[in-house]
Parts: C-alpha cells; sequence; structure tokens
C-alpha cells in the first residue's frame, strides 16, 4: 500500500491532509478529535496578542450558496481570529502536541504589524513545541481593518518584513499565508521568499457577499438589518485557488519554494490535483466544517488507492508532477486539432450540445430527424462546450486529427510540427520562426 | 355492523372509515417545496424538449421546470396554465407515463424520468393555493357563443373564449360542471373536491355563464343554439355505454362501471357505499382499472377484472396495470364473458377463453365461472345524443382541423368528436385550440 506520509519541511506527518487554521482547530477539544479521526496535521486557529481577545458579532457569522439539494458549494464567514485568551490556546498546544508526537501541529498567528508585537509573541509559541508557525496574512475582513491580516497580506513589502522578523525570532520553520485578494499572486509569494518564509500556504478566503436578502436589502449573513462582506471558501473557490498555487510552483522567482495549498479541496483528488500542481500538502477546512472530521478517511483512502493505481510509493513521486505542464497561453500548440465526436450510443437526445452550440457557439452541431445530433466538421472549432454541457459523461469526446489529415473546417492539412502564437503569421510581434 | 371483506352478497362499511380515508386519499401525495426544487434540478432543459412535444396541451414544460428551481412556482403555473388552463387536474390524472415522462431522457438515460407531473402538480396547486387567477379578458366583442358541455373540453373552450373577450354560456346536463373530472376519474386522484375547485377558479377569468340541468336534445335544440349564439361548441364526451351481448346481463347488480363510479364520486359518506364481496370487471381500459382499484379500496374480498385480449393489448397503462396489481385486483386475459348467472341478481359469470386467431379473437370453447356479487361493464363508452345533421366518423362527430364540423358555425372536441385519445389534456387541448378557432372565425 502507498506511503502517504510527508515531510514538509522537515515536519513530517502520517498524511498530506491538514486541517486549516479555522474553527475546526479552534481548541484542544477539536483538535484531538481531529487527530484520533486521522488528520495528519492542523494549524491551530490564529492566535492574536496577549490581552482581552477580539469578539466576535453574536449574530450569525456564516453564509453559503447551496445546490438543489442543499449540497454547499461555497461558504462565507466574517468570523475573526481565536476570541480566546492567549494563554488557554497555547497550553492546550503544548498538551496537544505532546500527546501526538507524530502529527504536525503548526501555530497561526496575527499580531500587528510592530516588531515588538512578534518578538514577543514567538518565543512563547515556541515553548509549546509547535512544529512551525503560520503567518496569517489572509483574513480579509474585521482584523484587515485594523492593520493586520489581508492588510498586510496586500503589500509584498509589509510580508517581506515581519517574514524576516519572525525568521529573527524564530527557529522552526515560518510559512506564510498569502491572501487571494491581490491581483498577481506571485508578488506576495517572492515577498515571503525574499523575507526567508521556508514555505507558503494559500489561499486565505476571498472577498465575498454570498445573498443579499430581497425583502430586507441586506447581504447575508445579516446582523440587525446589516451585512459585511466576508471570506470565501469551499468547493467554488478551488479553481482559484489551484490557478495561484500553480502560478507560484511555475514562478522562476519562487520555484522550488514549499507551498501547503489551500482552498476547497473536499476529496482526496482536490488534494491530489493541489499536490501535482506544486503543494507538499493540503489543508482542509470547509470540508470539515460541512462533514465532520470523518471526511478525512475517504481523502486517505482515496489518495491511497489512486497511488496505488498509479504506482506512486509515496507523495513526494507525484508532488509537483503536472507544474511542467502549465504554460502560458502563447506556447500552446496551435497545430494541435481536434473535434468533437458524439457517441451516438450514448447520447440520450437531450440537445443541449445543439442548443449550446447552434446559440453561443459555432453552428457546428447539426440536429438531424430523430433526434440524432451530429458534428459538422468543417464548423467545428473544438471549444469543447458540447462536452461541458453535455448530462452524459464521455458521450462527447475530443478527437485529434492526426497530421496529414484535413481540417474541414479551414481546408488545411494538418502539420506534424509545433507551432504557436509567438511565431504565428497574423501575431504583429511574431519572432520569425527561421 | 360488523361488516368485513368477507360479508357475503353486498354490504356496506366492509372497512373501518379510518382505512377508507386512508384508501382513498391522494394516491401520488403532493411534493414539499424541498422535495420540488431537487426533482426540477434534474430536468436537463433540454432543446426542443420531447417531453414538451409529447403532452397534448404542449406545456413547456423545462421551462416551467426551470420556474419551480428559481423558487418562482407561480411563474411556473402561468406557464403551464398559458397551455392548459385545466393543468391542475392534468397534473393528477394524466397518464404521464405514456405521455411527457415516458419521453423524458432521463428515462431514456436512468428508467427515472424527470417527475413531470408531480412538479405540475406543485406549481398549479401553489398558485391557486393562493386563489390568484392568472388571466383577465380582452375588450368585449359583442359576440356570444354557446358551449354545450362542461367537461375539459368545453370548459377549456369557453375559458379561452371568455379570455378572447367574447361571452359564454355553458350548458351540462348534469348538476354539477366538470364532466368526468367531477364523475369519472378515480377518488384518489382527484381528493378533496379538486375538480368543484378547479372550475370555480377558472370561472374567475368572467364572462362565463354555467347553466347545469340543461341538456342538448332535452330542451336544448342545436337549430335553436345557432340562432341564438354566434358560434356554438360541442364537449358531450360519451355518454352511451357499450353492451356486454352476453346472455342475461340484464340481471340486478349488473351496472356500468362509469355509474358506479359517478355514484362513488359523488357519495358523502364511503362507508354507506355497498360493494360486493366478489367483483368482476369486464374491460382492459383505465375506466375498468378505475371501478376495479376502487372496489378494493371499498374492502371487497375479491376483485377480478377480465379482458378478452392478451395483457399487451390493454389499453390500460402498464403503470395502472401495476397499481391494479398492487392493490391486489386479479387480472385475466384472453376470455369473454359468455353469460350472466343468476337469479334476479348476479351469482356467477361464465367466461370462454379466447385466442388470436387469422381473422381476429376466437373462443377456444374452454369456459370457466367467477364467482361474483357485483359485475361492471367497462367495455368502452360511445357517443350518445349526438344532434342530427352532424356527420359522424367511427361513431364520434367528425371534425376537421380545429374541432369544425360538418355544419358552418359549429365546432365540436374532446371525447366525443374524431382522432385523438380520450384523455383529459387531449380534450382541454381541443377545447384550446377550437375555441382560437372560433375566435378567428368570429373575428374575420
Ligand atoms: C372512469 C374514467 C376514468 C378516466 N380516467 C382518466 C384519467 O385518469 N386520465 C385521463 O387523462 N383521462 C381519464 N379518463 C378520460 C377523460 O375523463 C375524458 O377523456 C375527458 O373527461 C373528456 O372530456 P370531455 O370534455 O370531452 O368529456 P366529458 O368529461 O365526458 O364531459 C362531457 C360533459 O358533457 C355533458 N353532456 C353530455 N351530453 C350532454 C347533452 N346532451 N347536453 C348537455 N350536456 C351534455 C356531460 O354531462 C359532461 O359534463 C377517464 C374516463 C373515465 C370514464
Ligand atoms: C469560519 C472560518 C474562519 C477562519 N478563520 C481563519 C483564521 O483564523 N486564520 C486563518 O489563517 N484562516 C482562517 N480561515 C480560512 C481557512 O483557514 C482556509 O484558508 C479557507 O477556508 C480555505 O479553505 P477551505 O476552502 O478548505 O475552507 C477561516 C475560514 C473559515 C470558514
Ligand atoms: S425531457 Fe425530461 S429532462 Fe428534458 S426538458 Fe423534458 S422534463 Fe426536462
Amino acid at each position: 500500500m502507498a506511503d502517504l506520509s510527508t515531510d514538509f519541511l522537515g515536519i513530517k506527518s502520517p498524511n498530506p491532509f491538514w486541517l486549516a487554521s479555522a474553527p475546526p482547530t479552534d481548541k484542544e477539544y477539536n483538535v484531538r478529535r481531529a487527530f484520533e479521526a486521522g488528520w495528519g496535521g492542523v494549524v491551530w486557529k490564529t492566535l492574536g496578542e496577549e490581552g482581552p481577545p477580539v469578539v466576535n458579532v453574536n449574530g450569525p457569522r456564516y453564509g453559503a450558496i447551496w445546490g438543489a439539494d442543499r449540497r454547499l458549494l461555497g461558504l462565507n464567514n466574517i468570523e475573526l481570529i481565536t476570541d480566546r485568551p492567549l494563554e488557554t490556546n497555547l497550553e492546550e498546544m503544548a498538551r496537544v502536541k505532546a500527546d501526538y508526537p507524530d502529527r504536525a501541529l503548526i501555530a497561526s498567528i496575527m499580531v500587528p504589524c510592530e516588531e515588538a508585537s512578534w518578538k514577543a509573541i514567538l518565543p512563547r509559541v515556541a515553548e509549546t513545541g509547535a512544529d512551525g508557525i503560520e503567518l496569517n496574512f489572509g483574513c480579509p475582513h474585521g482584523m484587515s481593518e485594523r492593520g493586520m491580516g489581508s492588510a498586510v497580506g496586500q503589500v509584498p513589502e509589509y510580508i517581506e518584513m515581519v517574514t524576516r522578523w519572525c525568521k529573527q525570532y524564530y527557529d522552526k520553520p515560518v510559512i506564510v499565508k498569502l491572501t487571494p485578494n491581490i491581483t498577481d499572486i506571485r508578488k506576495p509569494a517572492r515577498a515571503a521568499k525574499n523575507g526567508g518564509a521556508d514555505a507558503v500556504s494559500l489561499i486565505n478566503t476571498i472577498n465575498s457577499i454570498t445573498a443579499v436578502d430581497l425583502d430586507d436589502m441586506c447581504p447575508e449573513p445579516t446582523i440587525d438589518g446589516k451585512g459585511s462582506h466576508g471570506g470565501y471558501c469551499g468547493p467554488a473557490v478551488k479553481p482559484i485557488a489551484l490557478s495561484m498555487v500553480s502560478e507560484i510552483a511555475r514562478d522562476p522567482e519562487t520555484y522550488g519554494l514549499p507551498i501547503s495549498g489551500i482552498g476547497g479541496v473536499t476529496t482526496w483528488r482536490d488534494a491530489a490535483e493541489f499536490m501535482v500542481l506544486g503543494a507538499g500538502n493540503v489543508q482542509v477546512c470547509t470540508a470539515a466544517m460541512t462533514y465532520g472530521f470523518k471526511v478525512v478517511q475517504e481523502m486517505i483512502s482515496g489518495l491511497s488507492q489512486w497511488m496505488d493505481e498509479k504506482g506512486y510509493s509515496s507523495t513526494s513521486d507525484f508532488i509537483g508532477k503536472a507544474v511542467p505542464n502549465v504554460t502560458d497561453w502563447q506556447h500552446l500548440n496551435l497545430n494541435y486539432i481536434t473535434k468533437a465526436r458524439i457517441d451516438q450510443e450514448a447520447c440520450i437526445k437531450c440537445g443541449r450540445c445543439y442548443a449550446a452550440c447552434e446559440d453561443t457557439s459555432h453552428q457546428a452541431i447539426a440536429m438531424k430527424p430523430g433526434r440524432v445530433f451530429e458534428v459538422k466538421d468543417d464548423e467545428c472549432v473544438a471549444c469543447n462546450l458540447c462536452v461541458n454541457v453535455c448530462p452524459v459523461e464521455d458521450c462527447i469526446t475530443m478527437e485529434q486529427l492526426a497530421p496529414g489529415a484535413v481540417d474541414e473546417r479551414t481546408g488545411k492539412t494538418v502539420e506534424a510540427d509545433y507551432a504557436n502564437w509567438t511565431t504565428h503569421p497574423n501575431n504583429p510581434a511574431a519572432t520569425a520562426a527561421e | 355492523m360488523g361488516n368485513s371483506p368477507f360479508t357475503p352478497g353486498l354490504a356496506a362499511g366492509r372497512l373501518p372509515a379510518k382505512d377508507l380515508a386512508t384508501n382513498f386519499g391522494d394516491l401520488h401525495p403532493p411534493l414539499e417545496h424541498h422535495e420540488a426544487v431537487v426533482a426540477a434540478d434534474r430536468c436537463y432543459f433540454c432543446h426542443d424538449a420531447p417531453c414538451m412535444e409529447a403532452c397534448p396541451t404542449s406545456i413547456d414544460i423545462p421551462l416551467f421546470i426551470r420556474q419551480i428551481a428559481t423558487g418562482t412556482p407561480e411563474a411556473a403555473a402561468k406557464t403551464i396554465f398559458d397551455q392548459n388552463i385545466l393543468g391542475g387536474m392534468c397534473a393528477r390524472v394524466c397518464p404521464t407515463e405514456t405521455l411527457c415522462e415516458e419521453v423524458c431522457v432521463r428515462e431514456t438515460a436512468e428508467g427515472k424520468p424527470v417527475e413531470i407531473g408531480r412538479l405540475q402538480r406543485y406549481a398549479t396547486d401553489t398558485l391557486m393555493a393562493a386563489s390568484l387567477h392568472p388571466f383577465t379578458r380582452a375588450e368585449p366583442t359583442g359576440k356570444t357563443v354557446a358551449v354545450v358541455g362542461a367537461g375539459p373540453a368545453g370548459l377549456a373552450c369557453a375559458h379561452r373564449l371568455a379570455m378572447k373577450g367574447h361571452d359564454v354560456v355553458v350548458f351540462d346536463a348534469r348538476a354539477k360542471a366538470g364532466g368526468l373530472n367531477e364523475y369519472g376519474i378515480a377518488s384518489y386522484k382527484s381528493v378533496d373536491s379538486f375538480a368543484q375547485k378547479e372550475v370555480d377558479w377558472l370561472l374567475q377569468i368572467g364572462g362565463i355563464t354555467v347553466e347545469t340541468g340543461k341538456a342538448l336534445g332535452d330542451g336544448l335544440s342545436l337549430d335553436g343554439l345557432k340562432a341564438d349564439y354566434d358560434a356554438v361548441f360541442l364537449g358531450i364526451g360519451l355518454s352511451g355505454v357499450n353492451s356486454l351481448r352476453a346472455e342475461g346481463e340484464d340481471t340486478g347488480n349488473v351496472a356500468d362501471a362509469v355509474d358506479f363510479i359517478r355514484e362513488l364520486r359523488q357519495a358523502g359518506d364511503l362507508s354507506a357505499l355497498k360493494i360486493g364481496r366478489n367483483v368482476v370487471v369486464i374491460g382492459g381500459g383505465m375506466t375498468a382499472v378505475d371501478a376495479a382499484v376502487q372496489s378494493k379500496l371499498l374492502g371487497a374480498e375479491n376483485v377480478t377484472m377480465v379482458y378478452r385480449r392478451g395483457q399487451d393489448r390493454m389499453s390500460a397503462s402498464e403503470y395502472e396495470q401495476e397499481l391494479a396489481a398492487s392493490k391486489g385486483v386479479r387480472i385475466v386475459t384472453h376470455a369473454m364473458p359468455k353469460a350472466v348467472i343468476g337469479n334476479g341478481a348476479v351469482r356467477e359469470v361464465e367466461f370462454e377463453y379466447t385466442k388470436d386467431g387469422p381473422n381476429g379473437l376466437e373462443p377456444t370453447g374452454e369456459t370457466f365461472r367467477l364467482p361474483a356479487d357485483q359485475l361492471f361493464r367497462a367495455i368502452g363508452q360511445r357517443l350518445k345524443g349526438a344532434p342530427d345533421g352532424l356527420t359522424l366518423d367511427g361513431g364520434k362527430i367528425a371534425v376537421t382541423g380545429a374541432g369544425r364540423t360538418s355544419l358552418d358555425g359549429v365546432w365540436a372536441g374532446g371525447d366525443c368528436a374524431s382522432g385523438g385519445d380520450d384523455l383529459t389534456v387531449t380534450a382541454v387541448a381541443e377545447g384550446r385550440d377550437a375555441a382560437e378557432d372560433i375566435h378567428a372565425a368570429l373575428s374575420a
């Protein structure tokens, strides 16, 4: 059976599934139960400064969007960092770590952007025996208005500065958690690296309003007639997170910087996708909040089965394996030509492909008597929309035209050679192919 | 007191009142809000949807289902009523398994269609519960139309005409409007006086006067109506019943299934209704199934449906046959009645087996008898009392186009007219289309 254990920055855990810093890791009670359920590690709910803790709203703090059967697709929250005293958290962390030496325990920290604050908290965290720290530069609400969280994460110079302080006053691994509420995720990642970070983790939540109450004219969740933007997470954010992870993984300036992948991980497959795009492990929040700690069992069995099927004996065999295949649009092969193919046996004749192509694409599907749908090769540009809207899996597929075949749409013979936009005659900036 | 399914002969109250209430409750309970949203999410919003084509009234099914999915069942109901003003009844009685749901692509894909009928009921019930009538009348045209028969065909025709601004008078021989919706449909398909509520709701449009207890051929004449109104629509259904042509069928406790059902539908107290211990129903259609099932639900011990041809030829759908079987009705095929035996009242029925021969059905010579305290005939209804002067076709009023009869200014639709299946939804479509044609003729 595959070995799921991971070594992330020298921190060992029995599997790559960690719980992200959030309510699931808010206290000793939760974390013990999470470890019993099989989680490989936890990032403790973000700690704040010594002194009176922050307070949360006393009305609803979550909003959500759902599929028809109330499948939770996206979650939004306006919760702050821990609202329990620092001392309590530190005592609990120390106890848990002592009892679970084989699991990863990371302290998430958010204190004001002043050297003294970091210098004060870091030794105390070190005393707990935690395996490392994660700097919460991501929280997009409440804390950011106090100059912390994403207010820091949006300014690369601050990230670099704070990271440097941490490396100076703390000798175990420092992970910088990034906010996605920024235009180019590579900038904060580079800053973290320059500050000496051992790794980055991403994404934190995305600014969002999940719904508006059309009677009360108020965003949800509603607190006494008002609402504020929250942070979005869960399955809906996964595509955004995957893209950001891949950007950092392939950026020459941050290439090789370890990444902890976060954002919408719900199944083993999601986790595997993050990992092949360069994440050394993953962190999970919403899936645990939706289904409870037990979901990790499916993640473990699924990843293990997939690794066995693929012949990967350890997670390092596949981490980053898809990174070389992430490229820029301009490097995509324009001589790769496909056509949609409809499997008439599998077709249930719903006509969605027809409506989509006829109304919004290239009028490349014919509807014949008896509701027979056929692709017109002379019109099909291979956009994939029919594949995407077809309700039957594998009913419509893309078939590559072999070199030498004629593309009926353009009348041209398919060339075997790779050729991309950079050399295309229509590109004003094209560099001569020769 | 103390009657049970085993009490010999005819007896009332074979089952406790609470069992009767359960038995005659909704066959398909209405969908709850969440169930409806989940059921609606299964629809693929097909292009040129097959379900829509299979619906005789061409309801835009994918659209109304999407309107339910997006939280606007009232708009969904409007989509339904635009095409089918009796969409509430149709949601309950349509044999969807042979119409829209049969061709749903999810039936093709998984053998489990989108629950179109129940979704339609969810939408229409929502709007009707709010007592909203979503249509208003056009400017008065000053034209008047007589509609004979207040069944689905007549009501659909009247509503559409009223909407167009014409004044309509609906005549019906019976005491209540609704036609077979009121007197024929199985009780468990239309509970809580839905037929009457639907008529009242439909009439909210205004411009329609209903005159019950007025029959064509008995007080009213076609010539008289033609003289008094600008157009006439006939939706008189099929009020005649075919006879068995079996020896002795004129004896006691032998009745037409439709009469039994009508009595049952109108019974205030089901525990006062007498039913035999052994009931035999002859026929293989929807009426036979309804009579058989309801006999069983009233507490008859043995109910047997006997059909002269093979099971595959029964006009009752497979679903209806399964329903009958699930209620404990025994279905005997390939047997036809020869004699009704009994002294003053039926005691036994003699049948002869049949087989399919080169010239149709042939008796095999082998006979058998079934004990029967009650025998119901359900071998088809036929046109009765059609006014003279109308051309007939296959025993029905011949129509061309949208219900035009051989007489100028006279239209017909529903069961009494040629063409189309004898279904509520078909009657609605024909009544509606005739109204459009009448409107076009009156506006010319
Ligand atoms: C027992 C039974 C069960 C059925 N179940 C179903 C079902 O589950 N689903 C389904 O889709 N269909 C069902 N049908 C068929 C459906 O009821 C008919 O197809 C439909 O009612 C036809 O509508 P209509 O308006 O043409 O006729 P009807 O509903 O028969 O209405 C005709 C009206 O005309 C009146 N009338 C008749 N003669 C005269 C006259 N001379 N003067 C004045 N008024 C007159 C009658 O009183 C009646 O009110 C069933 C039929 C029967 C008999
Ligand atoms: C209620 C809630 C509270 C959170 N609090 C924190 C926090 O204190 N510190 C932090 O770094 N991230 C916090 N997060 C963000 C999560 O750790 C995680 O980055 C995000 O939810 C994306 O992962 P997911 O899609 O698996 O939920 C919080 C998320 C939620 C839903
Ligand atoms: S056929 Fe079925 S899936 Fe397609 S539109 Fe109709 S109800 Fe929806």
